[in-house]
């Protein structure tokens, strides 16, 4: 399996500017050295608090926003200094799902405007096989044709969330940036969505960038998970081993912090102090430091770089350390539970043999 | 403690209705549950069941028209609230019951400062004099864990990171020392380290001033670290209520147990997600029967026909369907 997507030292930098002169003052360092892989059909998730420059890496992957510095391949073809001609070719591998899909679709639009646009601008479709092609598109996406004639309004979100998938697999992308797709939704559609993504990756073997900032969510869709923290990875594992064994202080506080859905486990730890800095004046040495319980004078003074740390990498000076404090819990949902569940499911599929 | 007092607040029979060009929306139909001094009950929900007309019912904050309260009695300290002059209704809102809002943003006054806000209250309900008000506003600040309160305190809300703007949310709804808090998704717009810091000082000062709490949220994860009790409510009704354990170990209604399955767990592997097929009825949609009916695979025509009264099937454990216990009746 060769890589799909290569990401090496991605920065972006967003110039400051204040007073009546709009005077440089500084630059708020959003992305900072950020190098990844996907693979195809595989999930990278990637978490971390507001502000944290998850969004950016995102929109910079696709050039939505351009990169200051660093690398971006697809199948080995690079992504971030093409014209703009042959950038429009690329996007057909490349697409992008949003939090709010009424927010990135075209209010005056309808379903099958939306959807027959990319198809008959990237010649996927003719004008003749078109009506169709919306149909299957539709129906992929969980949705039926005569939705195609239907305003974005017309819908409610989770829908709107599959008119909004629809249009991103219009084209048969390899890759799909999926920027918190689900944030927004219910519970018992926010399932629906993410059992969507989940099938449509297994069709057609799409490879997603997650972002998310609800590890519960992650733990649940990504294969790999990158941590990032005030622009920089600070921890990237296989799923099952980041949820079980996090290395880097930071990603320990995150897991710990999310309330678990069970009331036996009430966490005792201290909740993390105090607010991400600010990306315009970062911290000296590790950006963590000023949060950090096991912070010393060396992570006050120098920056921790990206190292292996058995199958994970980490930027922490003390990353042996944070593993030996222990596993994360584990624990299956109690019996009862899952015995009604099961008599629901089998319920259920009787209904529609 | 055989001898109980009577429950701070008692919602009973609450049913809440919004006339709107030509139609009647009912938005909450027959809400019914009680609350003790000292004890945290969540009510949990997706959007549209009814559980933020509930909450801002309490405060008596529907607007009126379109709202109007159709039925039931609200019960706090003894007083029905629903029939209360407007007059008496101001001297409680903000001092004897006490709301946080999703938003912070949207519910501070931007053109005030975060200090004038908090000493605005504690002058109109507690009669201290401003220079007062101020000292315990910077008190206020400091114990919901502002830093550097005493200049903060003249800090605009824009000036705040989110969740700092919470916690002075926090402090303004806790300055008059009320006896019930309301908070309507307080920690949905934070992130989780913040969502937990919060969370973290609402049992705090739970525990230091004995209030009533009632947690307005969608988060089940959220209910199983905070609350004493839950009610689960679908589309306007409160379909299951029990202790928070026992909620969670012995589940009985079938949305409550679909809505259990469809989160996915941080602490463990779930395979796939189980969904509920099919979405809430709209609140215009005259039902005759169950309302979950249409969505749920075990519903009978006694299900279709018939609205389950809401029946106790063990000490403060009630659920509001036919079918239940679901494993015998399969």
């Amino acid at each position: 399996m060769s890589t799909m997507l290569e990401v090496r030292g991605l920065t972006k930098h967003f110039p400051v500017r204040r007073g009546p002169l709009q005077r440089l003052v500084g630059h708020v360092k959003a992305v900072e050295d950020v190098s990844f892989d996907v693979e195809q059909g595989e999930t990278l998730a990637i978490v971390g608090e507001s502000g944290c420059g998850k969004s950016t890496i995102g929109r910079t992957l696709l050039r939505l926003i351009e990169a200051t510095a660093g690398s971006v391949r697809l199948d080995g073809e690079h992504v971030l200094n093409q014209p703009a001609a042959k950038m429009r070719e690329m996007r057909k591998q490349m697409q992008i799902i949003f939090q709010d899909p009424f927010g990135s679709l075209n209010p005056r639009m309808t379903v099958w405007e939306t959807l027959a646009e990319p198809l008959l601008l990237h010649g996927l479709a003719t004008p003749k096989d078109v009506r169709e092609k919306v149909s299957n598109l539709l129906e992929t996406c969980g949705l039926q044709p005569w939705h195609a004639e239907r305003y974005p309004h017309e819908f409610s979100g989770g829908q709107r969330q599959r008119v909004g998938i629809a249009r991103a697999l219009a084209t048969r992308p390899k890759l799909i940036v999926c920027d918190e797709p689900v944030s927004a939704l219910d519970v018992s559609v926010q399932a629906q969505i993410v059992n969507l993504l989940q099938d449509l990756q297994k069709q057609f073997g799409i490879g997603y960038v997650f972002i998310s900032h609800d590890l519960a969510v992650v733990r649940h869709m990504a294969d790999r998970v990158a941590v990032v923290y005030l622009g920089r990875i600070v921890e990237e594992a296989p799923a099952a081993d980041l949820f079980a064994w996090p290395k880097h202080p930071y990603t320990r506080s995150l897991i710990d912090a999310a309330p678990r859905p069970d009331p036996n486990l009430k966490n005792d730890r201290p909740p993390l102090e105090g607010d991400q800095p600010s990306a315009l004046y970062p911290p000296s040495g590790c950006a963590f430091h000023p949060r950090c319980p096991l912070a010393t004078d060396r992570c006050r003074s120098e920056r921790p770089v990206l190292r292996d740390v058995g199958a994970a990498r980490v930027a922490c000076h003390f990353a042996e350390n944070v593993t030996a404090t222990g596993q994360v819990e584990a624990s299956a949902p109690p019996k009862a539970f899952r015995d009604r569940l099961a008599v629901l499911n089998a319920a259920r599929s009787q209904e529609k043999p | 403690m055989e001898q109980a007092s009577a429950p701070l607040l008692e919602v009973d029979d609450l049913a809440v209705e919004f006339h709107v060009g030509g139609t009647v929306q009912r938005a909450v139909q027959g809400v019914s549950f009680s609350l003790e001094r000292g004890k945290t009950l969540g009510v949990v929900g997706e959007s549209g069941c009814g559980k933020s007309v509930t909450s801002l019912s309490i405060m008596r904050l529907v607007p009126q028209p379109p709202g109007k309260y159709a039925r039931g009695e609200i019960r706090f300290d003894g007083r029905d609230l629903l029939t209360l002059p407007e007059a008496e209704m101001r001297k409680l809102r903000g001092a004897r019951i006490g709301m946080i809002f999703q938003e912070p943003m949207t519910s501070l006054n931007p053109v005030y400062t975060c200090g004038e806000q908090i000493i605005e209250t504690l002058t109109i309900h507690s009669g201290l004099s401003r220079a007062e008000a101020r000292e315990k506003a910077i008190e206020m600040l400091d114990l919901v864990g502002l830093p550097s309160p005493s200049s903060r305190v003249d800090d605009y809300p824009h000036q705040l990171s989110g969740g700092q703007r919470q916690r002075v949310m926090i402090a303004l709804a806790l300055a008059n020392d009320p006896d019930l808090l309301i908070a309507d998704e307080p920690t949905t717009a934070l992130d989780v380290t913040v969502q937990a810091q919060i969370l973290d000082l609402m049992g705090d000062l739970r525990s230091r001033t004995g209030a009533a709490v009632v947690l307005v949220t969608h988060d089940l994860s959220v209910v199983a670290q905070t609350c004493d009790d839950v009610v689960v409510m679908y589309a306007g009704r409160v379909v299951e209520r029990a202790p928070t354990a026992t909620l969670f170990a012995d589940p009985q209604h079938p949305y409550t147990v679909g809505l259990m399955a469809a989160i996915p767990r941080i602490n463990a592997a779930v395979g796939r997600l189980a969904t509920i097929p099919g979405s809430v009825p709209p609140p215009w949609a005259a039902i005759k029967g169950c309302r979950f009916a249409s969505r749920c695979p075990l519903a009978t025509d006694q299900c279709r026909a018939e609205d389950p009264p809401m029946t106790e099937i063990s000490a403060g454990h009630g659920v509001a369907c036919w079918r239940a216990p679901i494993e015998v009746a399969a």
